[in-house]
């Protein structure tokens, strides 16, 4: 997993609510084989219309946004059903924050696992951070997770909240498997034991 | 009882590699089977943050879900199937992986081709992308299903993350009657419990009638496991699956064979030892059993009668049985005899083994597939078509017009081109018969191998003991 520790980058607005992950990820783009490749398709019934065309006024479709590293939206972003392809949806696109009131579970522990940092903010700071978004390519947001404070273009500073032990796995770029293969000695060593005691196991499988 | 431990609790203590302050235990796993449809993220995930594979010599792959029953150098039809199958065989090169290709004669489904091969074995874990990998657990292997970001951790690290299970037996008395199989008594298990009845256990299997079982029986038997809603069965080793290991290609050498056989008969039960719960069942009573509903648990005798929905006291339950009435186009009330079928399918890993192909051919010989009546056979690996084919298998059920095909899991799933058609009603050894399993809009009713092909050979579901 990359690993997330300070980010500077253009926010997009998305001002409204509920933001789901059919609308993140349609359903016809589950039956892949990858998790890459899906950032084309980032929602895709908004940005384009039924020919494949672009839709002008989509925010991620205007000059200023196509670059975004950065999502401000309105409340319960990425309810609706558990697929992870929705944060493999954003991160391949380049969406590495999405920041907004609230978000649903599966979806906020899911962005987690993939590297991406949701931010919780208050009613207020969303409005400010919002405006800020407004302005486009002129006015980047800039995202500290060790001190975990976002900076707006003009100086000002919000300070969010975070799990101790999720911000240390996305400081260190951490999934579960780069967990456990910090716990990689133990498993040498229990290899070690089984061989002896059971010397039967290993090796079987050839090429 | 302290110090008494169940098969369960063993092989589990045995594969600590270390226990977190919340309780979640990271487990080694021994055996990691991988199929097409489950493990290609999860090698791109691996080929994204520059990870390997940490024990290949562990990991066993075939291509089988996808793959067409009639001829092995056929192209693959669905573009999406093909691309599964290409890029298993991809990442299987890239990441040193063996491999079981369509060509080779070890191919086949997965949860045959694993106890076929002797890479299987007692007291070991067990895990592949995929539910039904609980048929390793007649072997005395803790085998279970996981998820494809599980499938990338075992393969990046040969360990598991899990929570401890609970511990249930089903003891199953008396001697299976005539004309009954491993495929009754599991239909019969699951109609007690129901398809809740296991979640969140482990169930073992023991007594007489599970002790009696050939090995080929007893994956039928935990096969079906997880259609009780159990993540594992187990069946603790002995005689019968000592003597199914001995000379297989990965079974332990001459040497080792001795001092493996000698570390599993320490694995079996402890006298006394503690189950969270217990099941008793007797067979010796039992009929052939045939599901008439949408969840494996609609099961009734081939004697009885499609039952009336509003018989069922559990909440929900007469709604849902009348669902499945109305989907499987039956009448409260009729004989199950009299429910007649358009396809008959003999094959999938509840019962694709070379006992099973034999128990067909027993009830085809002499006899005709019933008019309009398509009966496919699907050997569950090349090897078993193999074996069928030396003991002259293939002739009788051709001669008496069964379609004879390659391995794959083919219309157990509808994954590949073998297909029951909307509206069709197919006899099937199969282990699920949930709505559209078979093709969209088929109908499913879970049988053994001997009633699927009584079926075939009359036309409509039939007491193989009145043939
Ligand atoms: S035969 Fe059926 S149940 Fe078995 S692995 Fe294949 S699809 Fe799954």
């Amino acid at each position: 997993m990359q690993k997330f520790d300070k980010l500077t980058g253009v926010a997009a607005p998305m001002n409204m609510i509920n933001v789901d992950t059919d609308m993140i990820i349609p359903k016809n783009f589950l039956k892949t084989i990858k998790r890459s490749g899906l950032g084309k398709n980032l929602f895709d019934e908004m940005r384009f219309d039924r020919e494949g065309n672009e839709n002008p006024d989509f925010v991620l479709n205007k000059p200023a946004y196509r670059e975004a590293k950065i999502i401000v939206a309105g409340d319960n972003f990425g309810c609706g059903s558990s697929r992870e392809h929705a944060p493999w949806a954003l991160l391949d696109f380049g969406i590495r924050c999405v920041i907004s009131t609230s978000f649903a579970d599966i979806f906020y522990n899911n962005c987690f696992k993939n590297g991406i940092l949701p931010i919780k903010v208050t009613k207020e700071q969303l409005d400010d951070l919002m405006d800020d978004a407004e302005r486009g390519a002129n006015a980047t947001l800039s995202i500290d997770l060790e001190s975990q404070t976002i900076q707006g273009p003009d100086g000002g500073e919000v300070k969010f909240e975070v799990d101790e032990f999720r911000k240390h796995l996305l400081l260190n770029g951490l999934d579960d498997i780069g967990l456990t293969l910090q716990k990689v000695d133990k498993v040498d060593s229990f290899e070690e034991r089984q061989n002896a005691s059971q010397p039967w196991l290993a090796g079987v499988a050839k090429v | 009882m302290s110090g008494t431990k169940t098969l369960f609790d063993k092989i589990w203590q045995n594969h600590l590699v270390e226990v977190q302050d919340d309780g979640t235990c990271l487990l080694y796993i021994d055996r990691h089977l991988v199929h097409e449809v489950t493990s290609p993220q999860a090698f791109e995930g691996l080929a994204n943050a520059g990870r390997k594979v940490r024990r290949p010599d562990l990991t066993l792959a075939v291509p089988d879900h996808n793959v067409p029953t009639t001829d092995r150098t056929a192209r693959i039809e669905s573009e999406e199937g093909r691309i599964q199958v290409e890029t298993l065989q991809k990442n299987c090169k890239d990441f040193g992986v063996p491999m079981f290709d369509l060509q080779d004669i070890r191919q086949g489904i997965v949860h045959i081709i694993g106890p076929e091969q002797g890479f299987t074995l007692p007291g070991t874990t067990t895990v592949c992308g995929d539910s039904h990998t609980a048929t390793h657990g007649a072997f005395g292997s803790l085998a279970f299903g996981i998820g494809t970001s599980e499938v990338e951790h075992v393969l990046a690290t040969q360990t598991l993350l899990q929570s401890p299970l609970k511990n249930m037996r089903v003891t199953v008395e008396g001697a299976l009657p005539n004309g009954c199989t491993a495929k009754d008594l599991v239909l019969a298990i699951i109609g007690k419990i129901g398809t809740a009845g296991g979640t969140g256990y482990v169930i073992e299997y023991a007594g007489k009638a599970i002790r009696d079982l050939t090995m080929e029986g007893r994956m039928t038997v935990c096969n079906m496991t997880i259609e009780a809603g159990a993540r594992a069965g187990l069946v603790a080793p002995d005689e019968t699956t000592f003597n199914y290991l001995m000379g297989r290609p990965m079974s332990p050498k001459a040497g080792a064979w001795e001092q493996a056989v000698e570390f599993w008969k320490t694995l079996p039960s402890d006298e006394g030892a503690f189950y969270d719960k217990e099941v008793t069942l007797d067979v010796s009573e039992i009929v052939p059993q045939v599901t008439w509903g949408t969840s494996p648990e609609d099961v009734a005798p081939i004697t009885g009668t499609v039952p009336m929905p509003t018989s069922f006291k559990v909440d929900g339950k007469p709604e849902a049985a009348q669902a499945s009435l109305d989907y499987m186009g039956l009448t409260a009330g009729m004989a199950i005899t009299d429910i007649t079928i358009d396809v008959v399918f003999i094959g999938s890993c509840t019962n694709g083994r070379i006992e099973d192909m034999r128990a067909a051919a027993e009830v085809a010989k002499g006899r005709k597939v019933a008019e309009g009546v398509r009966a496919l056979v699907v050997p569950g690996s090349g090897l078993v078509k193999e074996q069928a084919e030396q003991e002259g298998l293939d002739q009788i059920l051709l001669e008496a017009g069964f379609e004879w095909r390659d391995p794959g899991c083919s219309m157990c799933l509808a994954m590949n081109d073998d297909r029951v058609e909307p509206g069709q009603r197919c006899a099937s050894t199969s282990n699920r018969n949930f709505k559209g399993r078979q093709g969209f809009g088929g109908r499913t009713h879970l049988v053994s191998p001997e009633m699927a092909a009584a079926a075939a050979v009359t036309g409509h579901l039939t007491d193989v003991r009145d043939l």
